[in-house]
């Protein structure tokens, strides 16, 4: 038994004596990489509308590129995209490109050195730039390189119900949804007349990024296009922020919204009459709701064309593991051409991030007017603070979020202050 | 049989007996019997607790193959902070508060049930079906239905009328983490009252007759017969149910939506997960990996200690 003992105990030491060395395997993916050419493999979303246009976007490529053909397939499942790609990256298995990359992800994935600086590409730079104008700068690394693509955005937007808003006695056509106050009378004429459940259901969870689907597009919106972190300190205890945590505050308080997870979606599932999300989220209302979306509200009613909010983005990282470089910046290039925006436009109803994007698809935007406020939208997003700390900042605000705001525990601006102290921390290293 | 004492050594060697050439040949045996498990457990789980000690010193982070990075030593500093770190506490006392209500539950009820089991003629296959089908069945599924019971307007408040928790079991600071270990206990009830009935085959039925002879009642016989019978299978259960317990992750995860409300029902690895694999911080997630360890161990060091025959 000693014995056993014996070899558990050195299994062990082995254990620390060969952590001492780990960090082997092979060597990083020398420059060379960065012009070589050859089959690579990419990973796309798993969204039913996202698979067919990788999957047409993949054949488009192939057929034209039979010596560097692309292996595309669906991100393999995990808990979330971000676990399984940071896994990939560590095991030296990340794919040469996914189309699916979280902003807030990034500067994890940047500090593992998993991903590639586009800017190393001679045109990688000016591409991106000339194709995202300034809405690039907010996805621009601390070294000034872009480790990912800005490539579509899902701007979040208040849904509504038609018809439970024309039974609870509100403008279906044009619901008063501007200010705050516009916002709680409609959202308590709508409970006090039973059309609906609840008035809206953002997730009330406390994973991370919740945030960016109640406080953030809010605080976008009132702070006239703030992110929640501004030159290493935390801006979203000011005025603006204690104005949308108090908002918030009275839709729970008053019971306008629920605090316990909901299954499925609770605004297809006419639970609640408003829903907080961005057109990715059409198709799956199609047939099942008769929607209308607005801009989200601030305090003094701003005209919509001057409202900001969540961007909800979603980009491209070209990865280190990728041997074939050269290909991969290719494919970078083609999938995000005029012609593939296009497509991924008309297929999805995401948002290409393009400067002039209504102008660029005026057929899709005449012929499906119902976009036109998405694509209008799109033009002022705002986006995650970059950087490694990114989830840790959000779920410190997201912490003092359940407490102060959904459970109405404490002072809502000493919790909205204490956060903000805790980020500058965090941030300060 | 022979004397296998052999003659006075003279060349100066030691002399080896016939019955030390067995034991040696059975030594090898054993070993060579006994590698398959020594290996997996040195592979899987004594190799990964070195790395983790080692990564808990450390300002770790995983990176992609062949990236050289500085990971400054940081000696105790990860122990030090996380002991310190108000979530982690929580955590740790939220474990503790399901443990308490999760083990003594699962350890009385599963004993119960299987004693109930043995005894029945009709269905038998059934029931015991019935009772493991939730061990078996992934707790993401059955999650769902856990939701539905225990919702504000679910069949559990409906049935409870004025009685109904508010806010609701989910959702109540006091009653989340009860909750959970009520679901715990219910879905892993299967499996320990599997251990019992297989430890209540070894009770030796004159040991019932002797009792029943001497007039004992149900209740005397299964405190007196059937408890001291199955005591080694306790102290298992005892030992299993806690280092399940306390490696709670799935329930807090998705039947609480992260640890909710509040990190009233946040676990040690809820907040391994969320520093270590979303945050970006293993060196930190393994120093609370390897308290959960030292905390699980003393506790099952005290199980045993007082549990067990020897106790």
């Amino acid at each position: 038994m000693h014995g056993a003992w014996k070899v558990l105990a050195a299994s062990m030491g082995l254990g620390l004596v060969l952590s001492g060395c780990s960090g082997g395997g092979s060597p990083a993916p020398a420059n060379s990489a960065l012009t070589a050419h050859g089959p690579i493999n990419i990973w796309y979303s798993n969204n039913e509308q996202e698979v067919a246009w990788g999957k047409a976007m993949v054949e488009a490529w192939n057929s034209a590129h039979p010596d560097e053909k692309i292996d595309g397939q669906e991100i393999p499942a995990g808990k979330t995209s971000e676990e399984v790609i940071g896994a990939a990256i560590t095991a030296g298995t990340a794919p040469c490109l996914v189309f699916n990359t979280a902003p807030s992800a990034v500067g994890q994935f940047q500090r593992q050195g998993g991903l590639v600086n586009l800017s190393s590409f001679p045109d990688g730079a000016s591409y991106i730039e000339a194709r995202t104008a300034a809405a690039a700068d907010q996805y621009k690394a601390e070294d000034g390189g872009y480790y990912q693509l800005p490539w579509k955005s899902n701007p979040v937007m208040i849904f509504y119900n038609k018809d439970l808003f024309a039974k609870a006695g509100l403008d279906p056509d044009k619901p008063n949804l501007s200010t705050f106050d516009d916002f709680l009378a409609a959202a308590r004429k709508i409970k006090s007349s039973g059309a609906a459940k609840y008035a809206i259901y953002p997730a009330p969870t406390s994973e991370f990024f919740q945030t960016q689907f109640d406080f953030m597009p809010l605080y976008a919106a009132e702070s006239g296009g703030k992110q929640i972190v501004q030159d290493g300190k935390a801006t979203f205890n000011d005025a603006s922020g204690l104005a949308v945590a108090n908002f918030w505050k009275t839709i729970y308080s008053e019971g306008l919204a629920g605090k316990e997870t909901v299954q499925g979606d609770a605004f297809a599932t006419k639970i609640s009459a408003m829903a907080i999300v961005g057109p990715w989220a059409i198709a799956s209302y199609k047939g099942k709701v008769n929607w209308g979306a607005v801009p989200v509200p601030t305090s003094a009613g701003k005209p919509a064309d001057q409202i900001y909010t969540f961007s909800d983005a979603k980009n491209v990282g070209l990865f280190t593991a990728c041997k074939n470089q050269g290909t991969a910046w290719d494919v970078l290039k083609f999938a995000t051409s005029t012609d593939q925006d296009g497509k991924l436009l008309s297929t999805t109803g995401q948002m290409p991030m393009r400067q002039d994007l209504q102008k660029a698809y005026p057929d899709f935007f005449a012929k499906n007017t119902a976009y036109k406020q998405f694509g209008d939208q799109a033009a002022r997003t705002v986006e995650v603070p970059g950087g490694p700390h990114t989830v840790e900042v959000l779920q410190t605000l997201r912490d003092a979020y359940t407490k102060a705001v959904i459970s109405g525990e404490g002072d809502l601006q000493q919790a909205l202050n204490d956060a903000a102290s805790k980020v500058d921390n965090i941030l300060a290293g | 049989m022979t004397s296998a004492v052999a003659p006075a050594a003279t060349t100066g060697t030691r002399p080896v007996s016939e019955h030390q050439r067995h034991r040696r040949r059975q030594g090898v045996l054993g070993w060579l019997f006994s590698a398959p498990y020594l290996v997996y457990v040195a592979v899987i789980f004594a190799y990964p607790l070195g790395f983790a000690i080692y990564m808990s010193l450390y300002d770790y982070f995983f990176t992609a193959p062949g990236v050289n990075v500085v990971r400054p030593f940081l000696g105790v500093r990860n122990y030090t902070r996380a002991l310190t770190d108000p979530a982690v506490q929580r955590a740790f006392l939220n474990v503790g508060e399901f443990l308490l209500i999760n083990v003594p539950l699962t350890v009385v009820l599963s004993l119960v049930l299987a004693t109930l089991l043995n005894q029945v003629v009709h269905a038998r296959a059934f029931l015991r079906v019935s009772y493991y089908l939730p061990y078996l069945t992934a707790s993401v599924a059955v999650v769902g239905v856990w939701l539905f019971l225990f919702s504000g307007s679910g069949l559990v408040n409906q049935l409870l009328g004025p009685l109904a928790p508010n806010p609701s079991w989910l959702v109540n600071e006091r009653l989340a983490m009860p909750s959970i270990a009520l679901f715990v206990t219910w879905k892993q009830l299967g499996f320990y009252i599997l251990l019992y009935l297989a430890a209540l085959q070894n009770v030796g039925k004159e040991l019932y007759e002797a009792a029943a002879t001497d007039g004992a009642t149900w209740w005397q016989s299964f405190w007196n017969v059937t408890v001291p019978g199955v005591r080694s299978a306790t102290v298992l259960v005892l030992l299993l149910s806690t280092i399940v317990g306390a490696n709670l992750f799935t329930e807090p995860y998705l039947l609480t939506g992260g640890g909710g409300p509040n990190g009233a029902s946040a676990s040690p690895v809820l907040v391994m997960y969320q520093q270590g694999i979303e945050q970006g911080k293993p060196g930190y997630a393994a120093a609370i990996g390897v308290l959960l360890v030292a905390f699980t161990l003393i506790i099952a060091w005290l199980q045993n200690r007082f549990g067990s025959e020897r106790g």
